[in-house]
């Protein structure tokens, strides 16, 4: 845009170009950010699809016909009007333990992201910000979890704790937040060094205000990746915790346990298969790109929405 | 000093023009550049970012990217650079056309030592032995007034100062006795002191080799120092051109009196500075008419709507000879002129906040930031 | 050492606002490897003293590490002194306690030199000017007013707040960090090389408006810069650094027309006047070499080592004195206090 008519010079001669000037509305952060996310095409259709998945997951999954574990007198059915995944060979009908599993993975993955995420972040920014021997002894600590065989301790305490949902999701948490707690080191790291940070405590800012509106607000776009990734991360662990009988157990049921179990069936009945995997990449898929819409808006200065 | 009549003519760029494609449209960086050097003077070029000013030297030295389309003539001692092949173009650049940069710790490679990348530059173009072209290295280190070359001769980058490093950046320049020096901000990056230091060892290099030089700057101390003839740039076009004398003492472009008017003086007690308000025009999209109608107190009607030409100015003294030039349709009421009568000392900055220079793509052509 | 109260006389009868006396800060040098062990210390400012006067500018001129900008931090206690003492008004804030600190920052603000590094990216601009006010509880119901009030005073229009700094030219987002150090009507403004990051057209407009404001709300500054022709234009008075020592300070005027320290006269020589005639037929006086390190700096005159009147014009017997004395910063017959002993005023301009 053609710049700075100088309003201190007003003579006549002037010009008065209407293009020049323009109001625009005041408008909050908050208000921003979401304009820039509903911009984001990816994100949106991801957003759309993923509310689409838990709809169905929690409310057409509970008033669907049969019931996680129930067994129909069809054993081995392919996908048919009364049975839309198909059925297993006891007869369970595969697209309510579907759902049902999609409601297993999706709160323990959830539950992880959130519980290690908050816990890492917390972890590191301290870390990361104080410096000195507070980052020597927490990170050190954080090192010592990431030393841990990370499938043969989790699936010892799981199988000591019991196979809830929310027991395995707090074990796969309490181990995966030693990486979120590096990655944000890391960016508080390079975020203490800028000068915005000297600036805001010039102005007489306390330390929790410099972290949550300056650290935080500016390591988001990192942590949210991270987020993503880890929701990603803790679908396979609870897919391998199952698949070595660690995980969920029956009657209860997880995507990852459908696919350990139908994977001996591939040839013979692949329904059974297909449908899980479909919607743990789906689940994978969505929340990535929601990800990376949520990083674009919080940055003022990405211009462009990423394809 | 002004019309200090140098040797033949070396360099002429005219209807120089160059195009960046951007997102919002092709950024015209450079809309129209003509001057002549000869051998032995100084041209100073004068613009604030953006102005077009480093992106016009690029061009001659035929180091834009590929996507910049450049049209126009560059003859360099009777050849078209534009349409010169790679070979010509080599055998030119560093041996007859040399140039400083800014920053001499990227123009100067971290791994090997200055002796080196001196002896180097003399080989590249010059069939000599090595200890020839190493006993070259420590008598330009001496040209450039740096301490004990036959020592230095043999230090790595980083093991020498900033300003060393660009008295470095200099002596390679000189290696071949180049026609044309192009220096780009040469002192930009330099503490004042150091500055005054490389500018004097840039001044004997220049000397030495009897080389026209181009001095890019944004300091009107150092051209007001340096220059033998000024050329202003202002969004890509020369608005003003003359002797150096006649561009500090009788400018008759508004711009060139309001950068005048807008510098604190050290050799004067403070008074009240007439800045130039609003900020330089963005390059894309650019309006019809002058490019600095929006800041200008002079402006009218025809301003708005044609682009001055560059033409003479005959000055209050009557000595228009030795081409004072000034684009502006109202250059005649400018004779004799101050800044403080023409610019509202009042005057603020940027009143609005449209911020042109970040959305300004000719950042990311080389200008210099400061 | 035997240096300075004396220094710092003031041509203002105007009470004093900030006062630093003997002033000292050291950063460690580490050693590399696991233990990091303090293998030694450079003294990045050591033993300054000076005065502000209410209403007053005091412009602090050096090169690259000179200590300017780290004085300047240590006298708003941004980070600790070593040593020495800073007082402003009537207290003595280097040894406040964070909490008593935070709330006297409403009254010292600072100005970076970056003004694109300085703001956070993530802020738009009306919270970036509410922020000062939000941090110390004075962002009311009339917040928001203020905050546009505050954006017209530094020449921007309220309407574009809720633009990203990003958007803004670099005067433009000055002028925003302006704004920011005057939410809270402070009584002092340290700025650190506010305009050397502008091209000059747009300079100019920002070192009026710091008079306007002065003028208007009789604020203190501590323009920190390398400029010596921005200083001159609006500082009342004048401090030269050198290696972590003033070495000239008095009122401008006095400063430019009989510069006493070999040092003043080759930063006065070094900048190049836009005025062709005088600048060809000056006499340029120019430092040898290059800054000696600031770990290990010379014995006695820290300048010796570069000071071209050591060098060209001294006897041994002088240069002996230069070695092993270090000069004190009193007035030698300049009419203000140099620090060396040989001063000698001359006029360069």
């Amino acid at each position: 845009m053609p710049d700075a008519i100088d309003t201190t010079h007003p003579r006549p001669a002037a010009p008065a170009d209407p293009d020049r000037e323009f109001t625009v509305e005041e408008r909050s952060q908050a208000q921003l950010v979401l304009r820039r996310f509903l911009q984001h095409r990816a994100a949106m259709v991801s957003l759309v699809v993923l509310v689409l998945l838990v709809l169905l997951a929690y409310v057409v999954g509970p008033l669907w016909r049969y019931d996680v574990g129930q067994i129909t007198p069809d054993n081995s059915a392919p996908p048919s009007l009364a049975h839309p995944f198909g059925t297993d060979a006891v007869g369970k009908d595969q697209f309510a333990q579907v759902l049902g599993g999609t409601r297993t993975s999706l709160q323990v993955s959830v539950m992880v992201a959130l519980l290690a995420t908050f816990v890492g972040t917390l972890w590191g920014s301290i870390a990361g910000y104080f410096g000195g021997w507070v980052d020597t002894i927490m990170m050190r600590i954080a090192d010592l979890v990431l030393t841990l065989p990370l499938i043969a301790v989790a699936a010892m305490l799981a199988h000591n704790l019991g196979g809830t949902w929310y027991l395995i999701g707090l074990v796969i948490a309490g181990l995966y937040w030693a990486y979120v707690s590096r990655v944000a080191r890391g960016v508080v790291l390079s975020l203490r060094e800028k000068e915005f940070i000297e600036a805001a405590r010039a102005l007489g800012a306390s330390n929790t205000r410099i972290i949550v509106r300056h650290l935080v607000p500016n390591a988001l776009g990192s942590i949210l990746v991270n987020l993503t990734i880890l929701v990603a991360l803790a679908i396979l662990l609870e897919t391998a915790l199952s698949y070595l009988g660690f995980g969920v157990q029956v009657p209860d049921t997880s995507l990852g346990l459908l696919v350990n179990e139908a994977q001996t069936a591939l040839t013979t009945r692949p329904w059974l298969f297909y449908f899980p995997g479909l919607f743990i990449i789906i689940i994978a898929l969505t929340i990535n790109f929601i990800g990376d819409g949520l990083r674009d808006a919080f940055d003022p200065q990405q211009t462009k929405v990423r394809q | 000093m002004t019309d200090q009549q140098t040797g033949p003519e070396i360099l002429r760029v005219s209807g120089l023009t160059v195009t960046f494609p951007s997102g919002d449209g092709p950024v015209r960086a450079v809309r129209g550049v003509d001057y002549t050097l000869h051998r032995g003077e100084v041209l100073g070029i004068v613009g604030e970012s953006g102005s077009g000013k480093s992106v016009t030297s690029l061009a001659v030295m035929g180091l834009l990217p590929p996507t910049a389309q450049v049209e126009g003539t560059i003859r360099f001692d009777g050849v078209d650079l534009l349409a010169a092949s790679e070979d010509e173009l080599t055998r030119v650049r560093g041996e007859r056309i040399a140039m400083i940069f800014q920053d001499p710790m990227t123009s100067l490679n971290p791994v090997y030592t200055v002796g080196y990348q001196i002896a180097e530059a003399v080989l590249a173009h010059r069939d000599v032995s090595k200890a020839a072209a190493r006993e070259r290295a420590i008598e330009l280190l001496g040209t450039v007034r740096i301490p004990n070359p036959d020592q230095r001769v043999d230090s790595y980058p980083h093991e020498l100062s900033g300003g060393m490093r660009q008295r470095v950046v200099i002596a390679i320049a000189m290696a071949n006795d180049p026609d044309v020096i192009i220096a780009d901000e040469p002192t930009t990056a330099l503490d004042v002191t150091v500055q005054a230091q490389v500018m004097e060892a840039l001044a004997a290099a220049q000397r030495a080799t009897g080389a026209a030089m181009v001095l890019i700057t944004h300091d009107l101390g150092v051209i007001a120092g340096q220059a033998d003839r000024v050329m202003v740039m202002y969004a890509g076009k020369p608005v003003e051109v003359g002797g150096v004398e006649d561009i500090f003492y009788t400018p008759r472009m508004p711009y060139t009196l309001g950068l005048l008017g807008s510098l604190p003086r050290l050799d004067r007690p403070a008074e009240r500075l007439t800045p130039i308000p609003g900020s330089p025009p963005s390059v894309v999209n650019m309006p019809p008419g002058c490019p600095f109608t929006p800041r200008c107190p002079l402006s009218s009607e025809v301003c708005r709507e044609v682009e001055p030409e560059l033409v003479g100015v005959e000055d209050a003294a009557g000595t228009s000879g030795d081409g004072h030039r000034a684009a502006c349709h109202h250059s005649s009421q400018l004779a004799g002129a101050a800044a403080g009568e023409v610019f509202d000392a009042g005057g603020g900055e940027d009143l609005t906040g449209h911020g042109a220079a970040p959305a300004d793509p000719t950042a990311l052509t080389g200008e210099a930031g400061r | 050492m035997s240096s300075t109260t004396e220094a710092t006389t003031r041509s203002t009868s105007a009470p004093t606002l900030l006062s630093v006396r003997h002033l000292v800060k050291e950063f460690p040098i580490r050693s590399g490897g696991l233990f990091r062990r303090r293998a030694g210390a450079v003294q990045a400012v050591s033993d300054v003293s000076f005065d502000i006067a209410e209403g007053e500018t005091l412009g602090l001129v050096g090169e690259s590490g000179c200590g300017k900008s780290t004085l300047a931090r240590v006298a708003l206690n941004l980070i600790p002194a070593t040593a020495g003492e800073v007082r402003f008004g009537d207290r003595e804030i280097t040894a406040l306690s964070p909490g008593r600190m935070r709330s006297l920052r409403r009254e010292m603000q600072l100005v970076f030199q970056d003004p694109y590094a300085s703001l956070d990216p993530r802020m738009p601009v009306n919270e970036l000017i509410a922020e000062p006010l939000r941090i110390h509880g004075l962002y009311g119901a009339d917040g928001r007013d203020r905050v546009r009030e505050l954006m017209s005073t530094v020449g921007l229009k309220p309407e574009h707040g809720n633009r990203y700094a990003h958007e803004f030219s670099g005067g433009q987002r000055q002028r925003i960090g302006i704004a920011r150090a005057l939410a809270l009507h402070p009584k002092l403004i340290v700025l650190d090389e506010p305009v050397s990051a502008l091209d000059v057209s747009i300079q100019a407009g920002v070192l009026n408006l710091l008079q306007e404001l002065q003028a208007e709300r009789g604020l203190s500054y501590l323009f920190v810069s390398h400029d010596l022709s921005v200083v001159r234009h609006i500082a009342d008075r004048i401090a030269v650094m050198y290696l972590g020592k003033i070495v000239e300070t008095g009122p401008a005027s006095s400063l430019f027309s009989a510069p006493g320290h070999p040092y003043t006269h080759a930063l006065i020589s070094a900048i190049p006047l836009p005025d062709p005639r005088r600048e060809r037929a000056r006499e340029r006086i120019t430092v040898i070499g290059d800054l000696p390190n600031p770990a290990d700096p010379p014995s006695g005159c820290r300048f010796r080592t570069r000071c071209p009147k050591f060098a060209h014009e001294l006897s041994a017997d002088q240069q002996q004195t230069c070695t092993d004395e270090e000069p004190a910063l009193t007035d030698r017959g300049t009419g203000h206090p140099v620090a060396c002993h040989f001063a000698q005023a001359r006029a360069l301009l």
